[in-house]
């Protein structure tokens, strides 16, 4: 076990060191170059030239990495000209909010598909089953920032209970609640979607297995069946799905917080990209990358100690 | 760790399937008999294939949506001519009438004109990033699986570090950092989309190449190029179409989702995505024909797809549990 847990972590170093490379490859192939990003198109060449003495940009790529690598590994992720302030200020006072979001509507997907799940998993191939199915695949098949218009529609045109946008967050509890319910409940909704439809076929598996013949034959009522047997089994897959999923809940955030004008990391990164503020790109990037190489170590991790045979395996 | 093959790209839908009718990967029958097994593309296997598809209702009705889908986006332009070239302001946003069926834009130009260019570029780009990435991730998923050792470590570590940058932030930092222009945005959708499928096709190679016939097609000497062509991709080709299938629709997603943060085709040209994207920044102004008419249109049309996915896993399954 010790063996698999180390394994396991290496893997996840040498992921991010490619996710970093990558990033900071591509970061330096653009046209112009980041010198150019800073200066505009219509500086002087001679500019160009001694800025990029100035940062260091004239040096052969390899050494640049290493530079920024050792310096990211301190903590000094850049300087965003754009915002003028240090790229691990903004990171420090943006990404707890996602943390929030995204952990908020990942427990009450999770909470949500697994009852939808079970439901249609014992009712399969009935009304209920083809209903719930449909449903859920109509906001799969849905842009999220559809869903989450048609949620403004609902809660703020119609009935004005809730803001449509989230840019008072953070001003005081009552409006950081409301101004988290349309968000967090539109990243919900997209994810639902994929998780109950694990839970179903996990539950459809479940119940063709000989436990389930052999407790019902010891004379178990079928409740008992249901939660002590089927349910439990049902979870754990549905459960680790939520490492696999982070990068898609994340993405998913992006264009939440672009529609609502939540201020995370999503809504930062977006706006970097319209104002090319490469070092908040670069700076974003690394650490969402960061939270889902974690993320799955730690869904692994927590699969291990959860699940018997994997534990004593 | 939890295989990721079947991620949520093609974790789509389950629509009246069963998945459990399906046989599990290990239990396909592996038996020999080859021998005897026509070509995947024989007149005959197609016919039966065709009928199996058929046989799904829902299957069916979304490719008749999707044929009518194609019909009005190609064909429409030449029944109903409206110029989509120059702006008029002053016939900005207005409601639907005789001469303009849905309405107009607010440049002026007429919208259901508009729907059928912007499903245009929708449709073109979905099918060349599905196309490209089926085509590169089968490549990169059948090397690795077939050479192995620590070529296939690295290529896989590649595909996991890719996998691990939210697939939105990578194509957003793309499209940010070149002029978005038609290619440019389905080499940048295209650039995620590849992963789950290398992955995918990477599985069901190192699972297909310990068959009992790829081993009997070795002891009548059959070289390695013949196995692969002959007995490894035609066996893995159902379950890449499936998924190549289920990648249009991610990519018409996708493709809506780059379009709603500005990063779509430029005008005069449209899409779906930014259709809607103009429907909701008019929302508050109550120009519903701006924004339900697109959102319908890729709502649906995404389900169409997911269900002809699902219907062709059924062919697939079907074909696989018969051997």
């Amino acid at each position: 076990m010790t063996r698999y847990i180390v394994q396991r972590l290496l893997q996840s170093i040498l992921v991010m060191l490619l996710v970093s490379i990558l990033v900071f490859t591509l970061l330096h192939l653009l046209p112009g170059g980041l010198v150019r990003a800073q200066l505009g198109p219509k500086a002087s060449p001679h500019a160009v030239a001694q800025l990029a003495a100035q940062e260091g940009l004239n040096r052969p790529l390899p050494v640049q990495y290493g530079i920024w690598l050792w310096q990211a590994l301190h903590g000094n992720l850049g300087f965003s000209y754009k915002l003028n302030s240090p790229v691990s200020t903004l990171l420090a006072e943006y990404f707890p909010r996602d943390l929030l979001m995204v952990g908020i509507a990942l427990f009450l997907a999770i909470a949500l598909s697994i009852p939808l799940g079970l439901i249609q998993g014992i009712r399969r191939n009935r009304d209920i089953d083809y209903g719930l199915s449909f449903l859920l695949l109509a906001l799969y098949s849905m842009p999220s920032f559809l869903l989450g218009v048609i949620g403004i529609i609902l809660f703020n045109i119609e009935f004005n209970l809730l803001p449509p946008t989230a840019i008072h967050f953070g001003v005081n509890f009552g409006d950081s609640v409301s101004a988290l319910v349309l968000p967090t409940g539109t990243l919900m909704l997209g994810n639902v979607a994929y998780f109950s439809r694990y839970m179903r076929s996990a539950v459809i598996d479940n119940l063709l297995e000989d436990y389930v013949r052999t407790a019902r034959s010891k004379g178990a009522g079928w409740g008992r069946v249901l939660s002590r047997h089927v349910l439990r089994n049902s979870m754990l897959p549905t459960v680790s799905l939520i490492g696999i999923s982070f990068p898609y809940v994340i993405s998913g955030s992006l264009i939440v917080e672009a529609l609502f004008d939540f201020p995370g990391t999503g809504l930062l990164f977006w706006n970097g990209a319209q104002d090319r503020d490469y070092p908040v790109l670069l700076g974003v990037i690394l650490l969402i990358s960061t939270a889902v190489v974690v993320g799955n170590l730690v869904a692994d991790l927590l699969y291990m100690v959860l699940d018997p045979r994997i534990r004593y395996a | 760790m939890p295989e990721a093959t079947d991620a949520p790209i093609s974790a789509a839908t389950s629509l009246a399937l069963d998945r459990t009718a399906a046989i599990p990967g290990g239990g396909r029958a592996g038996g020999g008999g080859q021998d005897e097994i026509e070509e995947w593309h024989s007149p005959r296997l197609l016919a039966e294939n065709l009928r199996v598809y058929a046989s799904n209702r829902i299957a069916l009705g979304g490719a008749v949506f999707l044929v009518l889908v194609l019909i009005f986006c190609y064909l429409g332009p030449l029944l109903y001519q409206t110029n989509q070239v120059s702006t008029n302001l002053l016939n900005g946003n207005l409601s639907p009438s005789p001469s303009h069926l849905l309405g107009t834009s607010p440049e002026g130009r007429d919208t259901l004109g508009r729907l059928m260019l912007g499903g245009q570029s929708t449709l073109e780009v979905a099918l060349a990033v599905a196309a490209i990435a089926t085509v590169f991730g089968t490549l990169w998923g059948a090397i690795a699986g077939l050479i192995g050792g620590v070529l296939d470590a690295l290529m896989m570590r590649i595909v996991d570090a890719m996998l691990s940058i939210p697939f939105l932030f990578f194509v957003v930092l793309l499209a940010a950092l070149v002029q978005p222009s038609l290619p440019v945005i389905i080499l940048a959708i295209a650039s995620v989309s590849w992963l789950s499928t290398a992955r995918l096709v990477r599985g069901e190679v190192l699972s297909l190449r310990t068959r009992d016939y790829v081993a009997a097609a070795r002891c009548f000497g059959g070289g390695s190029w013949r196995i692969v062509f002959r007995h490894l991709l035609p066996n893995a080709l159902g379950v890449v179409v499936v998924n190549g299938t289920l990648k249009v629709a991610d990519a018409i997603l996708t493709f809506a989702a780059i379009s709603f943060l500005g990063l779509g085709v430029p005008p005069p040209a449209t899409s779906w995505g930014q259709l809607l994207t103009t429907g909701i920044n008019n929302l508050f102004n109550g120009y519903w024909w701006e924004l339900w008419p697109a959102g319908l249109l890729i709502v649906l049309t995404v389900i169409a797809i997911n269900v002809m996915g699902d219907g062709l896993r059924d062919v697939v399954e079907k074909r696989l549990q018969q051997r």
